[in-house]
């Protein structure tokens, strides 16, 4: 499997491979795509440009249900861009994206009904100051949902539960420290009920000391079973949650693989010198 | 017969102070519906939106809003409605006021970093969920002081109005100066009364922006 086939083309073999780890035999990509479980997230071909900067170039990735990527690479290299694309916060020029084996479109409904089930949490928190922690976490259930305000009180709790703040739901975001507050947007995402939940450097807007508690409810949703992309640098996290580790740079996935063998024998030589920037 | 300047005077100017606070809320009431819709074109996603109304803002910051009243004032003559002072200071102060608060809040609503539009997306809010519950409450707050700010020019602009036959604080002062012949006295009592009307909404302006910037600095 690890031979020196072209990025793009082995992207859908590992994927693959995932699976046979799993049950120890490989299945060609296409019996995949249309057995009963489609790939979470499949990007076919994605170009994405800013003007005339092109910021991905024919990205290919396809995710299975409840796997758990990590992508790395340095800055500006399109990890953002790449996940902002599948929950369309970014058109793309080319390529298809699909969800659960249905294609986006890119019509106001249809764009907000795929974002239903796609949870993201930004490096900087972007909680509503304005609101509490718990009025943050009931707005998406009331307002989108159509749930009562009862039951997005019960489910905004139990989620600011799991986060491990429920103490916190009267206060303002203002109030609570950052480790807290990016808790908080895990939270909020969460109490959407997603099926998918894209993290965007959640920890590096952190002080270090806040870092953990952060990485620790990421590893908690991650042994649930959630569908999880995760851009960060934190290769503690990278090496016990993800199943596979995807290295970008300039736009282009360079890299991926199992995260023992991405650490430990890194295959290009730009991974191996972003690996040892970031030791 | 030429009156003397006495307190019955004072009374028939200071009761046309209802008339420049009436004029004053009409237009900032219109002002305040058509600028919510001039901001929110603004920064629609549809470039026809912001460029209709820019257009209008263009326009009528662009002209003194003297012009503004008379073109309204004649203006209803010739589309076949009746001229009338009250209608026309109405319409074209509710106009400029829409013009300037529009180009107020477009401002306020850009002010609001562009990580709170992203996670409303991203957790598939609404449009309307977008700006009633996220974006124009944290804008409101920005917008409280230049808000402020604004009325106490469209009261002064009132003053206006008078010159299109509308008998508020200045034209009853013309029409006393005129009776008395002590057009020094009349005018400077007439701005006094501005002044006591216009200067606590500066300072409320004041001390809101003041307020404003030790909650942002924090
Ligand atoms: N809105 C934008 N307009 C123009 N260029 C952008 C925009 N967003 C990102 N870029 C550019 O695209 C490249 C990839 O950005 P990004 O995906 O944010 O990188 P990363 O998250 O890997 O640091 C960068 O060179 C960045 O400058
Ligand atoms: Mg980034």
């Amino acid at each position: 499997m690890r031979n020196g086939l072209p990025s793009h083309s082995r992207n859908l073999r590992f994927n693959s491979m995932a699976n046979m780890n799993a049950n120890g035999k490989s299945h060609p990509p296409a019996q995949m795509a249309q057995g009963a479980t489609a790939p979470a997230i499949e990007m076919i071909g994605i170009d994405k440009w800013f003007g005339g900067f092109q910021a991905l170039k024919n990205v290919n990735l396809s995710v299975q249900p409840s796997e758990k990527i990590v992508i790395c690479g340095p800055s500006g290299s399109g990890k953002s861009t790449l996940i902002r694309c599948i929950n369309q916060l970014e058109t793309i020029q080319s390529g298809e994206i699909r969800i659960d084996g249905k294609a986006l479109a890119s019509d106001a409904a249809s764009i907000r009904a795929a974002r239903r089930d796609i949870g993201m949490v930004f490096q900087q928190f972007n909680l509503f100051p304005h609101l509490t922690i718990l009025e943050n976490c009931m707005l998406g259930p009331v307002k989108v949902a159509g749930k009562s305000r009862e039951e997005a009180e019960r489910i905004g709790r139990s989620y600011l539960e799991r986060v491990r703040i429920p103490e916190q739901a009267d206060k303002y975001p203002a109030q609570l420290s950052g480790g807290q507050q990016q808790r908080v947007a895990i939270a909020r995402a969460l109490c959407m009920q997603p099926k998918i939940m894209l993290f965007d450097e959640p920890t590096s807007a952190l002080d270090p000391e806040m870092v953990n508690e952060v990485l620790d409810t990421m590893i908690d949703l991650a042994s649930d079973g959630m569908t999880m992309i995760c851009v960060t640098h934190e290769m503690g996290f990278a090496r016990s949650v993800a199943d596979r580790v995807i290295f970008m740079d300039h736009g282009e996935i360079i890299e991926e693989n199992a995260p023992d063998a991405f650490f430990e024998a890194p295959k290009h030589a730009r991974t191996r010198t972003f690996l040892g920037q970031i030791a | 017969m030429i009156r003397e300047f006495g307190p019955n005077e004072i009374i028939f100017i200071a009761m046309a102070i209802r008339w420049t606070i009436a004029l004053s809320a009409i237009a900032f009431v219109g002002g305040g519906i058509g600028g919510l819709i001039i901001a929110l074109m603004r920064v629609s996603d549809r470039p026809v939106l912001r460029a209709l109304a820019l257009g209008f803002i263009r326009l009528f910051q662009g002209t003194p809003l003297l012009m503004q009243l008379f073109i309204v004032y004649f203006g209803l003559n010739i589309v076949g409605l009746p001229t009338s002072p009250w209608i026309a200071a109405g319409v074209a102060l509710t106009l400029h006021a829409s013009a300037f608060l529009g180009e107020i809040w477009r401002g306020c609503i850009e002010a609001v970093p562009p990580g709170q539009t992203e996670a409303a997306n991203a957790l598939a809010y609404s449009y309307g969920v977008r700006m009633r519950n996220v974006i124009l409450p944290q804008a409101a707050r920005i917008a409280v002081a230049p808000t402020t700010g604004f009325l106490v020019q469209l009261i002064k602009g009132t003053s206006l109005a008078s010159i299109i036959g509308f008998t508020e604080l200045t034209r009853a002062g013309q029409i006393i100066s005129n009776a008395t012949f002590q057009p020094f006295l009349v005018i400077s009592t007439v701005a006094v009364l501005y002044f006591i009307l216009c200067w606590p909404l500066s300072l409320l302006a004041r001390r809101m922006e003041r307020r404003f910037a030790r909650a942002t600095a924090r």
